[in-house]
């Protein structure tokens, strides 16, 4: 960069954070971190989970104060102790899990804190009204601003966000995550609102780990690995791999490496399966396929149209109305959970923390978890063999790399990818016939995803049939050997491996319902 | 005659139902701090014992200065200072909301009894002298209509008072700002926080008047109902209280009609020599309903979602 640019780039700066050092007890989160956004960018902030880009990004935003360090907004050194100062500055934050009170109006929260009120601190309603209607008329989103927050679909409630940072004044728009909740055309809605924002003059951070999105929206990039900035990129000028190494430290495999898959008898068989959702409405409606040995079969869909359902009802923690599931020859409809457990079924839970684990366990004991009973680990199934499980647990944390202090640590205390490791570890190490895998990968590193994605994979290899369940696309195409498209609680095909994307996204919104083939 | 005629005598009687609508009232002011103070986030179980203080300091002041408002006041105060407590505990100090308030409720009446034993030198208190008692108000022209007049105007002063806490703690609530922030920080402290909204202040300020509502309450029964202090004289009307609150879904006009309930209890029990049923059964008769009407009729009773929850900014 030239002199004279370097002059008009300090001039652009919309944000400038010098040498930001963040310490925790025991973890230094940012350390010394440079960052800086020009006026009018999208500008990518990448790595894994535990970087430090949430913690970088509080520090902007006034909820953490920083150990050391200097932050300039458009040019002029400011104190940000408290996100009114940052709203002040012009700074507004999306957050990942949504600020939102859901049993109030779109109204309240936009206004929230900036209400307006008339004579005698009333709230003032119509004002708000037109005043949210004023924002969202002059940058193209719909929104009602009395409807009840907790009613919209989560990517209005998005919506909610980003105008409320707009209501007070935001130039700067700051969002964790945004993409982490929404569905795929959600997710491209979103984009065309951030395009608009940014002609509309407003600079936006984008915080993410999904590096498709990083090549599709951003400008430039920053990435953090381990509370250090370890690269700033032009996304014109990069790649995914490129980015993807910086991230993680070394090279990663995008795509999954793995042979054509040798199939052998019927190990899973649903025949009309029938089940109701908590609400007790219709969520699976005659429902049948096959998975064969030696094969994965994936399950794609929008969420909600019956996936969690259908899962639940395999794993024997929801009951079937009626419909059969078969493993190899024998019935096991509606059997429960430890009987099914017991005939060789083994689920990886979408709701990892709900269901997965319990939390405040200790890594050893999570990974024995549903297999207490055996001799293995109990003394005629009352006292516990504590040296066998803590061996157990000893030999499965090093097999499946799970970064834990020790042993004994509460599950609690690990990252999302490391307590899906222990999952995974419980789950595969039964060697089980059947594999109910649930968003294998929501929400962890793209490490532990590579990890994740060659394990289940071996664990076809050796035999075992998988039904994959995942919202992402990608996941899909790259690991499943055949893939049945889920839409409103009926398997709408059964497709090859090799479909496109485009194919699939029309099929999972309802599209092409008339080839409906039985599996 | 038979109960349903003894039933339907009564519940035409003026002075039944004036009698019905002093204890709804009494339980209200308590009530009403609770929806104020949970609303914000914080669990209040001790109304029993911010009344109790009330009542007790309402008649130390009556006997000192034979001035029933300057009574009320220093009750008020007494319920305010003991809600400063619990605020403190469980909003600076994170502790457990329960367990402050049982520490509270416990505490007010070793306090109360040690302090009536102490000043009245083991006599107790005497009785709160003319001068002193809240006095009956009577409406001009409204209280002369027939039984409606008997009912509404004919009341004591705290019973206007209470009904216009409500009118105002609903209009707080649920049409100014002050009110909606109170709300969001009961709903979801980290987005007020985040809209830049104070959360502390918001939570002590609603503690705070949980106490002081308490305390009036505290203060209506012992110079405006008893006229004298008796050790643990409230006997759980704030517990009561309590219940109201979460029968009334955590809104004023709900917990009044809970209180108009249980008030309707107390007044059968003390119109028991008119009927021919046991007292007892009569006084658990309102109780019964309650637990009828909880157990599904009414429909599940939600808290603010962050009841009890302690804030703690920097939770990552």
């Amino acid at each position: 960069m030239t002199e004279q640019g370097q002059t008009a780039g300090a001039d652009q700066l919309a944000i400038d954070m010098r040498a930001i050092t963040k310490v925790w007890p025991g973890v230094v989160a940012n350390d010394h971190v440079n960052f800086s956004v020009r006026k009018g960018e999208i500008h990518a902030l990448v790595g894994e989970n535990g970087a430090g880009k949430t913690t970088l990004m509080n520090i902007l935003y006034g909820l953490i104060k920083p150990t050391s360090g200097e932050i300039a907004i458009n040019g002029k050194i400011a104190q940000i102790h408290s996100p009114r100062d940052a709203i002040g500055l012009g700074i507004g934050m999306v957050h990942q899990h949504f600020m939102l009170i859901p049993v109030m109006t779109v109204g309240e929260n936009i206004t929230l804190g900036y209400e307006p009120v008339t004579r005698g601190d009333f709230y003032d309603k119509a004002s708000a009204r037109q005043k949210i209607e004023e924002l969202t008329h002059r940058y193209g989103l719909t929104l009602d601003p009395d409807a009840r927050t907790g009613d919209l679909p989560v990517g209005l409630q998005q919506r909610v966000e980003i105008v409320k940072t707009l209501y007070r004044g935001a130039d700067i728009l700051i969002l964790d995550e945004p993409t982490a909740v929404l569905r795929p055309q959600e997710t491209d809605e979103l984009f065309g609102v951030l395009r608009g924002l940014v002609q509309g003059g407003k600079t936006i951070i984008f915080i993410t780990h999904k590096l498709r999105e990083v090549m599709a929206i951003s400008d430039r990039i920053t990435v953090m690995r381990r509370g250090h900035v370890v690269g700033h990129l032009v996304t014109s000028e990069t790649n995914e791999q490129e980015i993807a190494r910086m991230m993680v430290g070394r090279d990663v495999l995008l795509r999954v490496e793995k042979t054509e898959a040798k199939t052998g008898s019927v190990a899973l068989k649903v025949d009309h399966l029938v089940a109701e959702s908590d609400r007790g409405v219709p969520a699976l409606r005659d429902v049948s396929f096959e998975v064969r040995q030696g094969e994965i079969l994936g399950v794609a869909g929008v969420e909600g149209n019956g996936q969690s359902e259908l899962v639940e009802v395999l794993a024997g923690t929801r009951s079937a109305t009626s419909g059969r599931v078969l493993l190899g020859d024998r019935d096991i409809t509606n059997l429960g959970a430890r009987s099914i457990r017991g005939a060789g079924v083994s689920h990886i839970p979408e709701d990892r923390r709900g269901a997965g684990l319990v939390l405040n366990y200790s890594v050893a004991d999570n990974l024995v978890l549903g297999r207490q009973r055996s001799e293995r680990f109990t003394w005629r199934g009352i006292v516990l063999r504590l040296r066998a499980i803590l061996n157990w647990a000893k030999r499965l944390i090093q097999a499946f790399d799970i970064r834990t202090p020790s042993p004994e640590a509460a599950a609690r205390t690990l990252s999302g990818g490391n307590q899906q490791k222990i999952i995974i570890a419980r789950e595969m190490s039964s060697e089980p016939r059947v594999l109910l895998a649930a968003q294998p990968t929501r929400g962890v590193d793209i490490g532990a995803i590579e990890f994740i994605h060659r394990r289940i994979v071996e664990q076809r290899d050796a035999g075992a049939a998988v039904l994959l369940v995942s919202a992402e696309l990608d996941e899909i195409r790259s690991l499943a050997d055949r893939i049945a498209v889920m839409y409103e609680g009926q398997i709408v095909s059964i497709e090859p491996s090799g479909t496109s994307e485009e194919r699939l996204g029309l099929l999972m919104t309802g599209g092409g319902r008339e080839e409906r083939a039985a599996g | 005659m038979d109960l349903i005629g003894q039933l339907l005598h009564l519940f035409v009687s003026g002075d039944f139902w004036q009698l019905a609508l002093r204890n709804a009232a009494l339980l209200s002011l308590p009530a009403l701090g609770g929806v104020i103070c949970e609303r914000s986030g914080v669990v209040n179980i001790a109304m029993e014992g911010m009344m109790l203080t009330g009542a007790f300091f309402a008649v130390v002041a009556a006997q000192a200065w034979h001035n029933a408002f300057l009574a009320v006041l220093v009750a008020a105060i007494a319920g305010g200072l003991m809600a400063l407590i619990h605020a403190v505990v469980s909003i600076r100090f994170h502790a457990d909301q329960i367990i402050s308030g049982i520490a509270i409720n416990i505490g007010a009446i070793g306090l109360t009894t040690f302090l009536n034993a102490k000043i009245s030198n083991f006599q107790g208190l005497p009785q709160v002298d003319l001068s002193a008692r809240l006095p009956q108000v009577n409406v001009p022209l409204l209280s002369n209509i027939p039984f409606f007049g008997e009912v509404f105007f004919q009341q004591n002063i705290m019973v206007y008072v209470a009904i216009a806490a409500l009118v105002l703690g609903n209009i707080m609530l649920f049409r100014t700002r002050l009110g909606l922030r109170v709300r969001a920080v009961g709903e979801h402290p980290q987005a007020a926080d985040t809209a830049g909204v104070n959360v502390y202040r918001l939570r002590y300020g609603a503690v705070i008047v949980s106490g002081l509502l308490s305390g009036l309450s505290g203060a209506f029964l012992s110079i405006g109902i008893a006229y004298i202090f008796n050790d643990n004289m409230t006997g759980g009307r704030g517990y009561i209280a309590l219940a109201a609150m979460i029968f009334g879904k955590w809104t004023p006009w709900g917990a009044f009609g809970a209180c108009v309930i249980f008030g309707l209890g107390d007044a059968l029990g003390a119109s028991s020599g008119a009927l021919s049923v046991p007292l007892y059964f009569l006084q658990m008769a309102p109780y019964i309903l309650v637990l009828i009407v909880l157990a599904g009729l009414v429909g599940r009773s939600t808290p603010p979602a962050a009841d009890g929850v302690p804030y703690t900014p920097e939770a990552e």
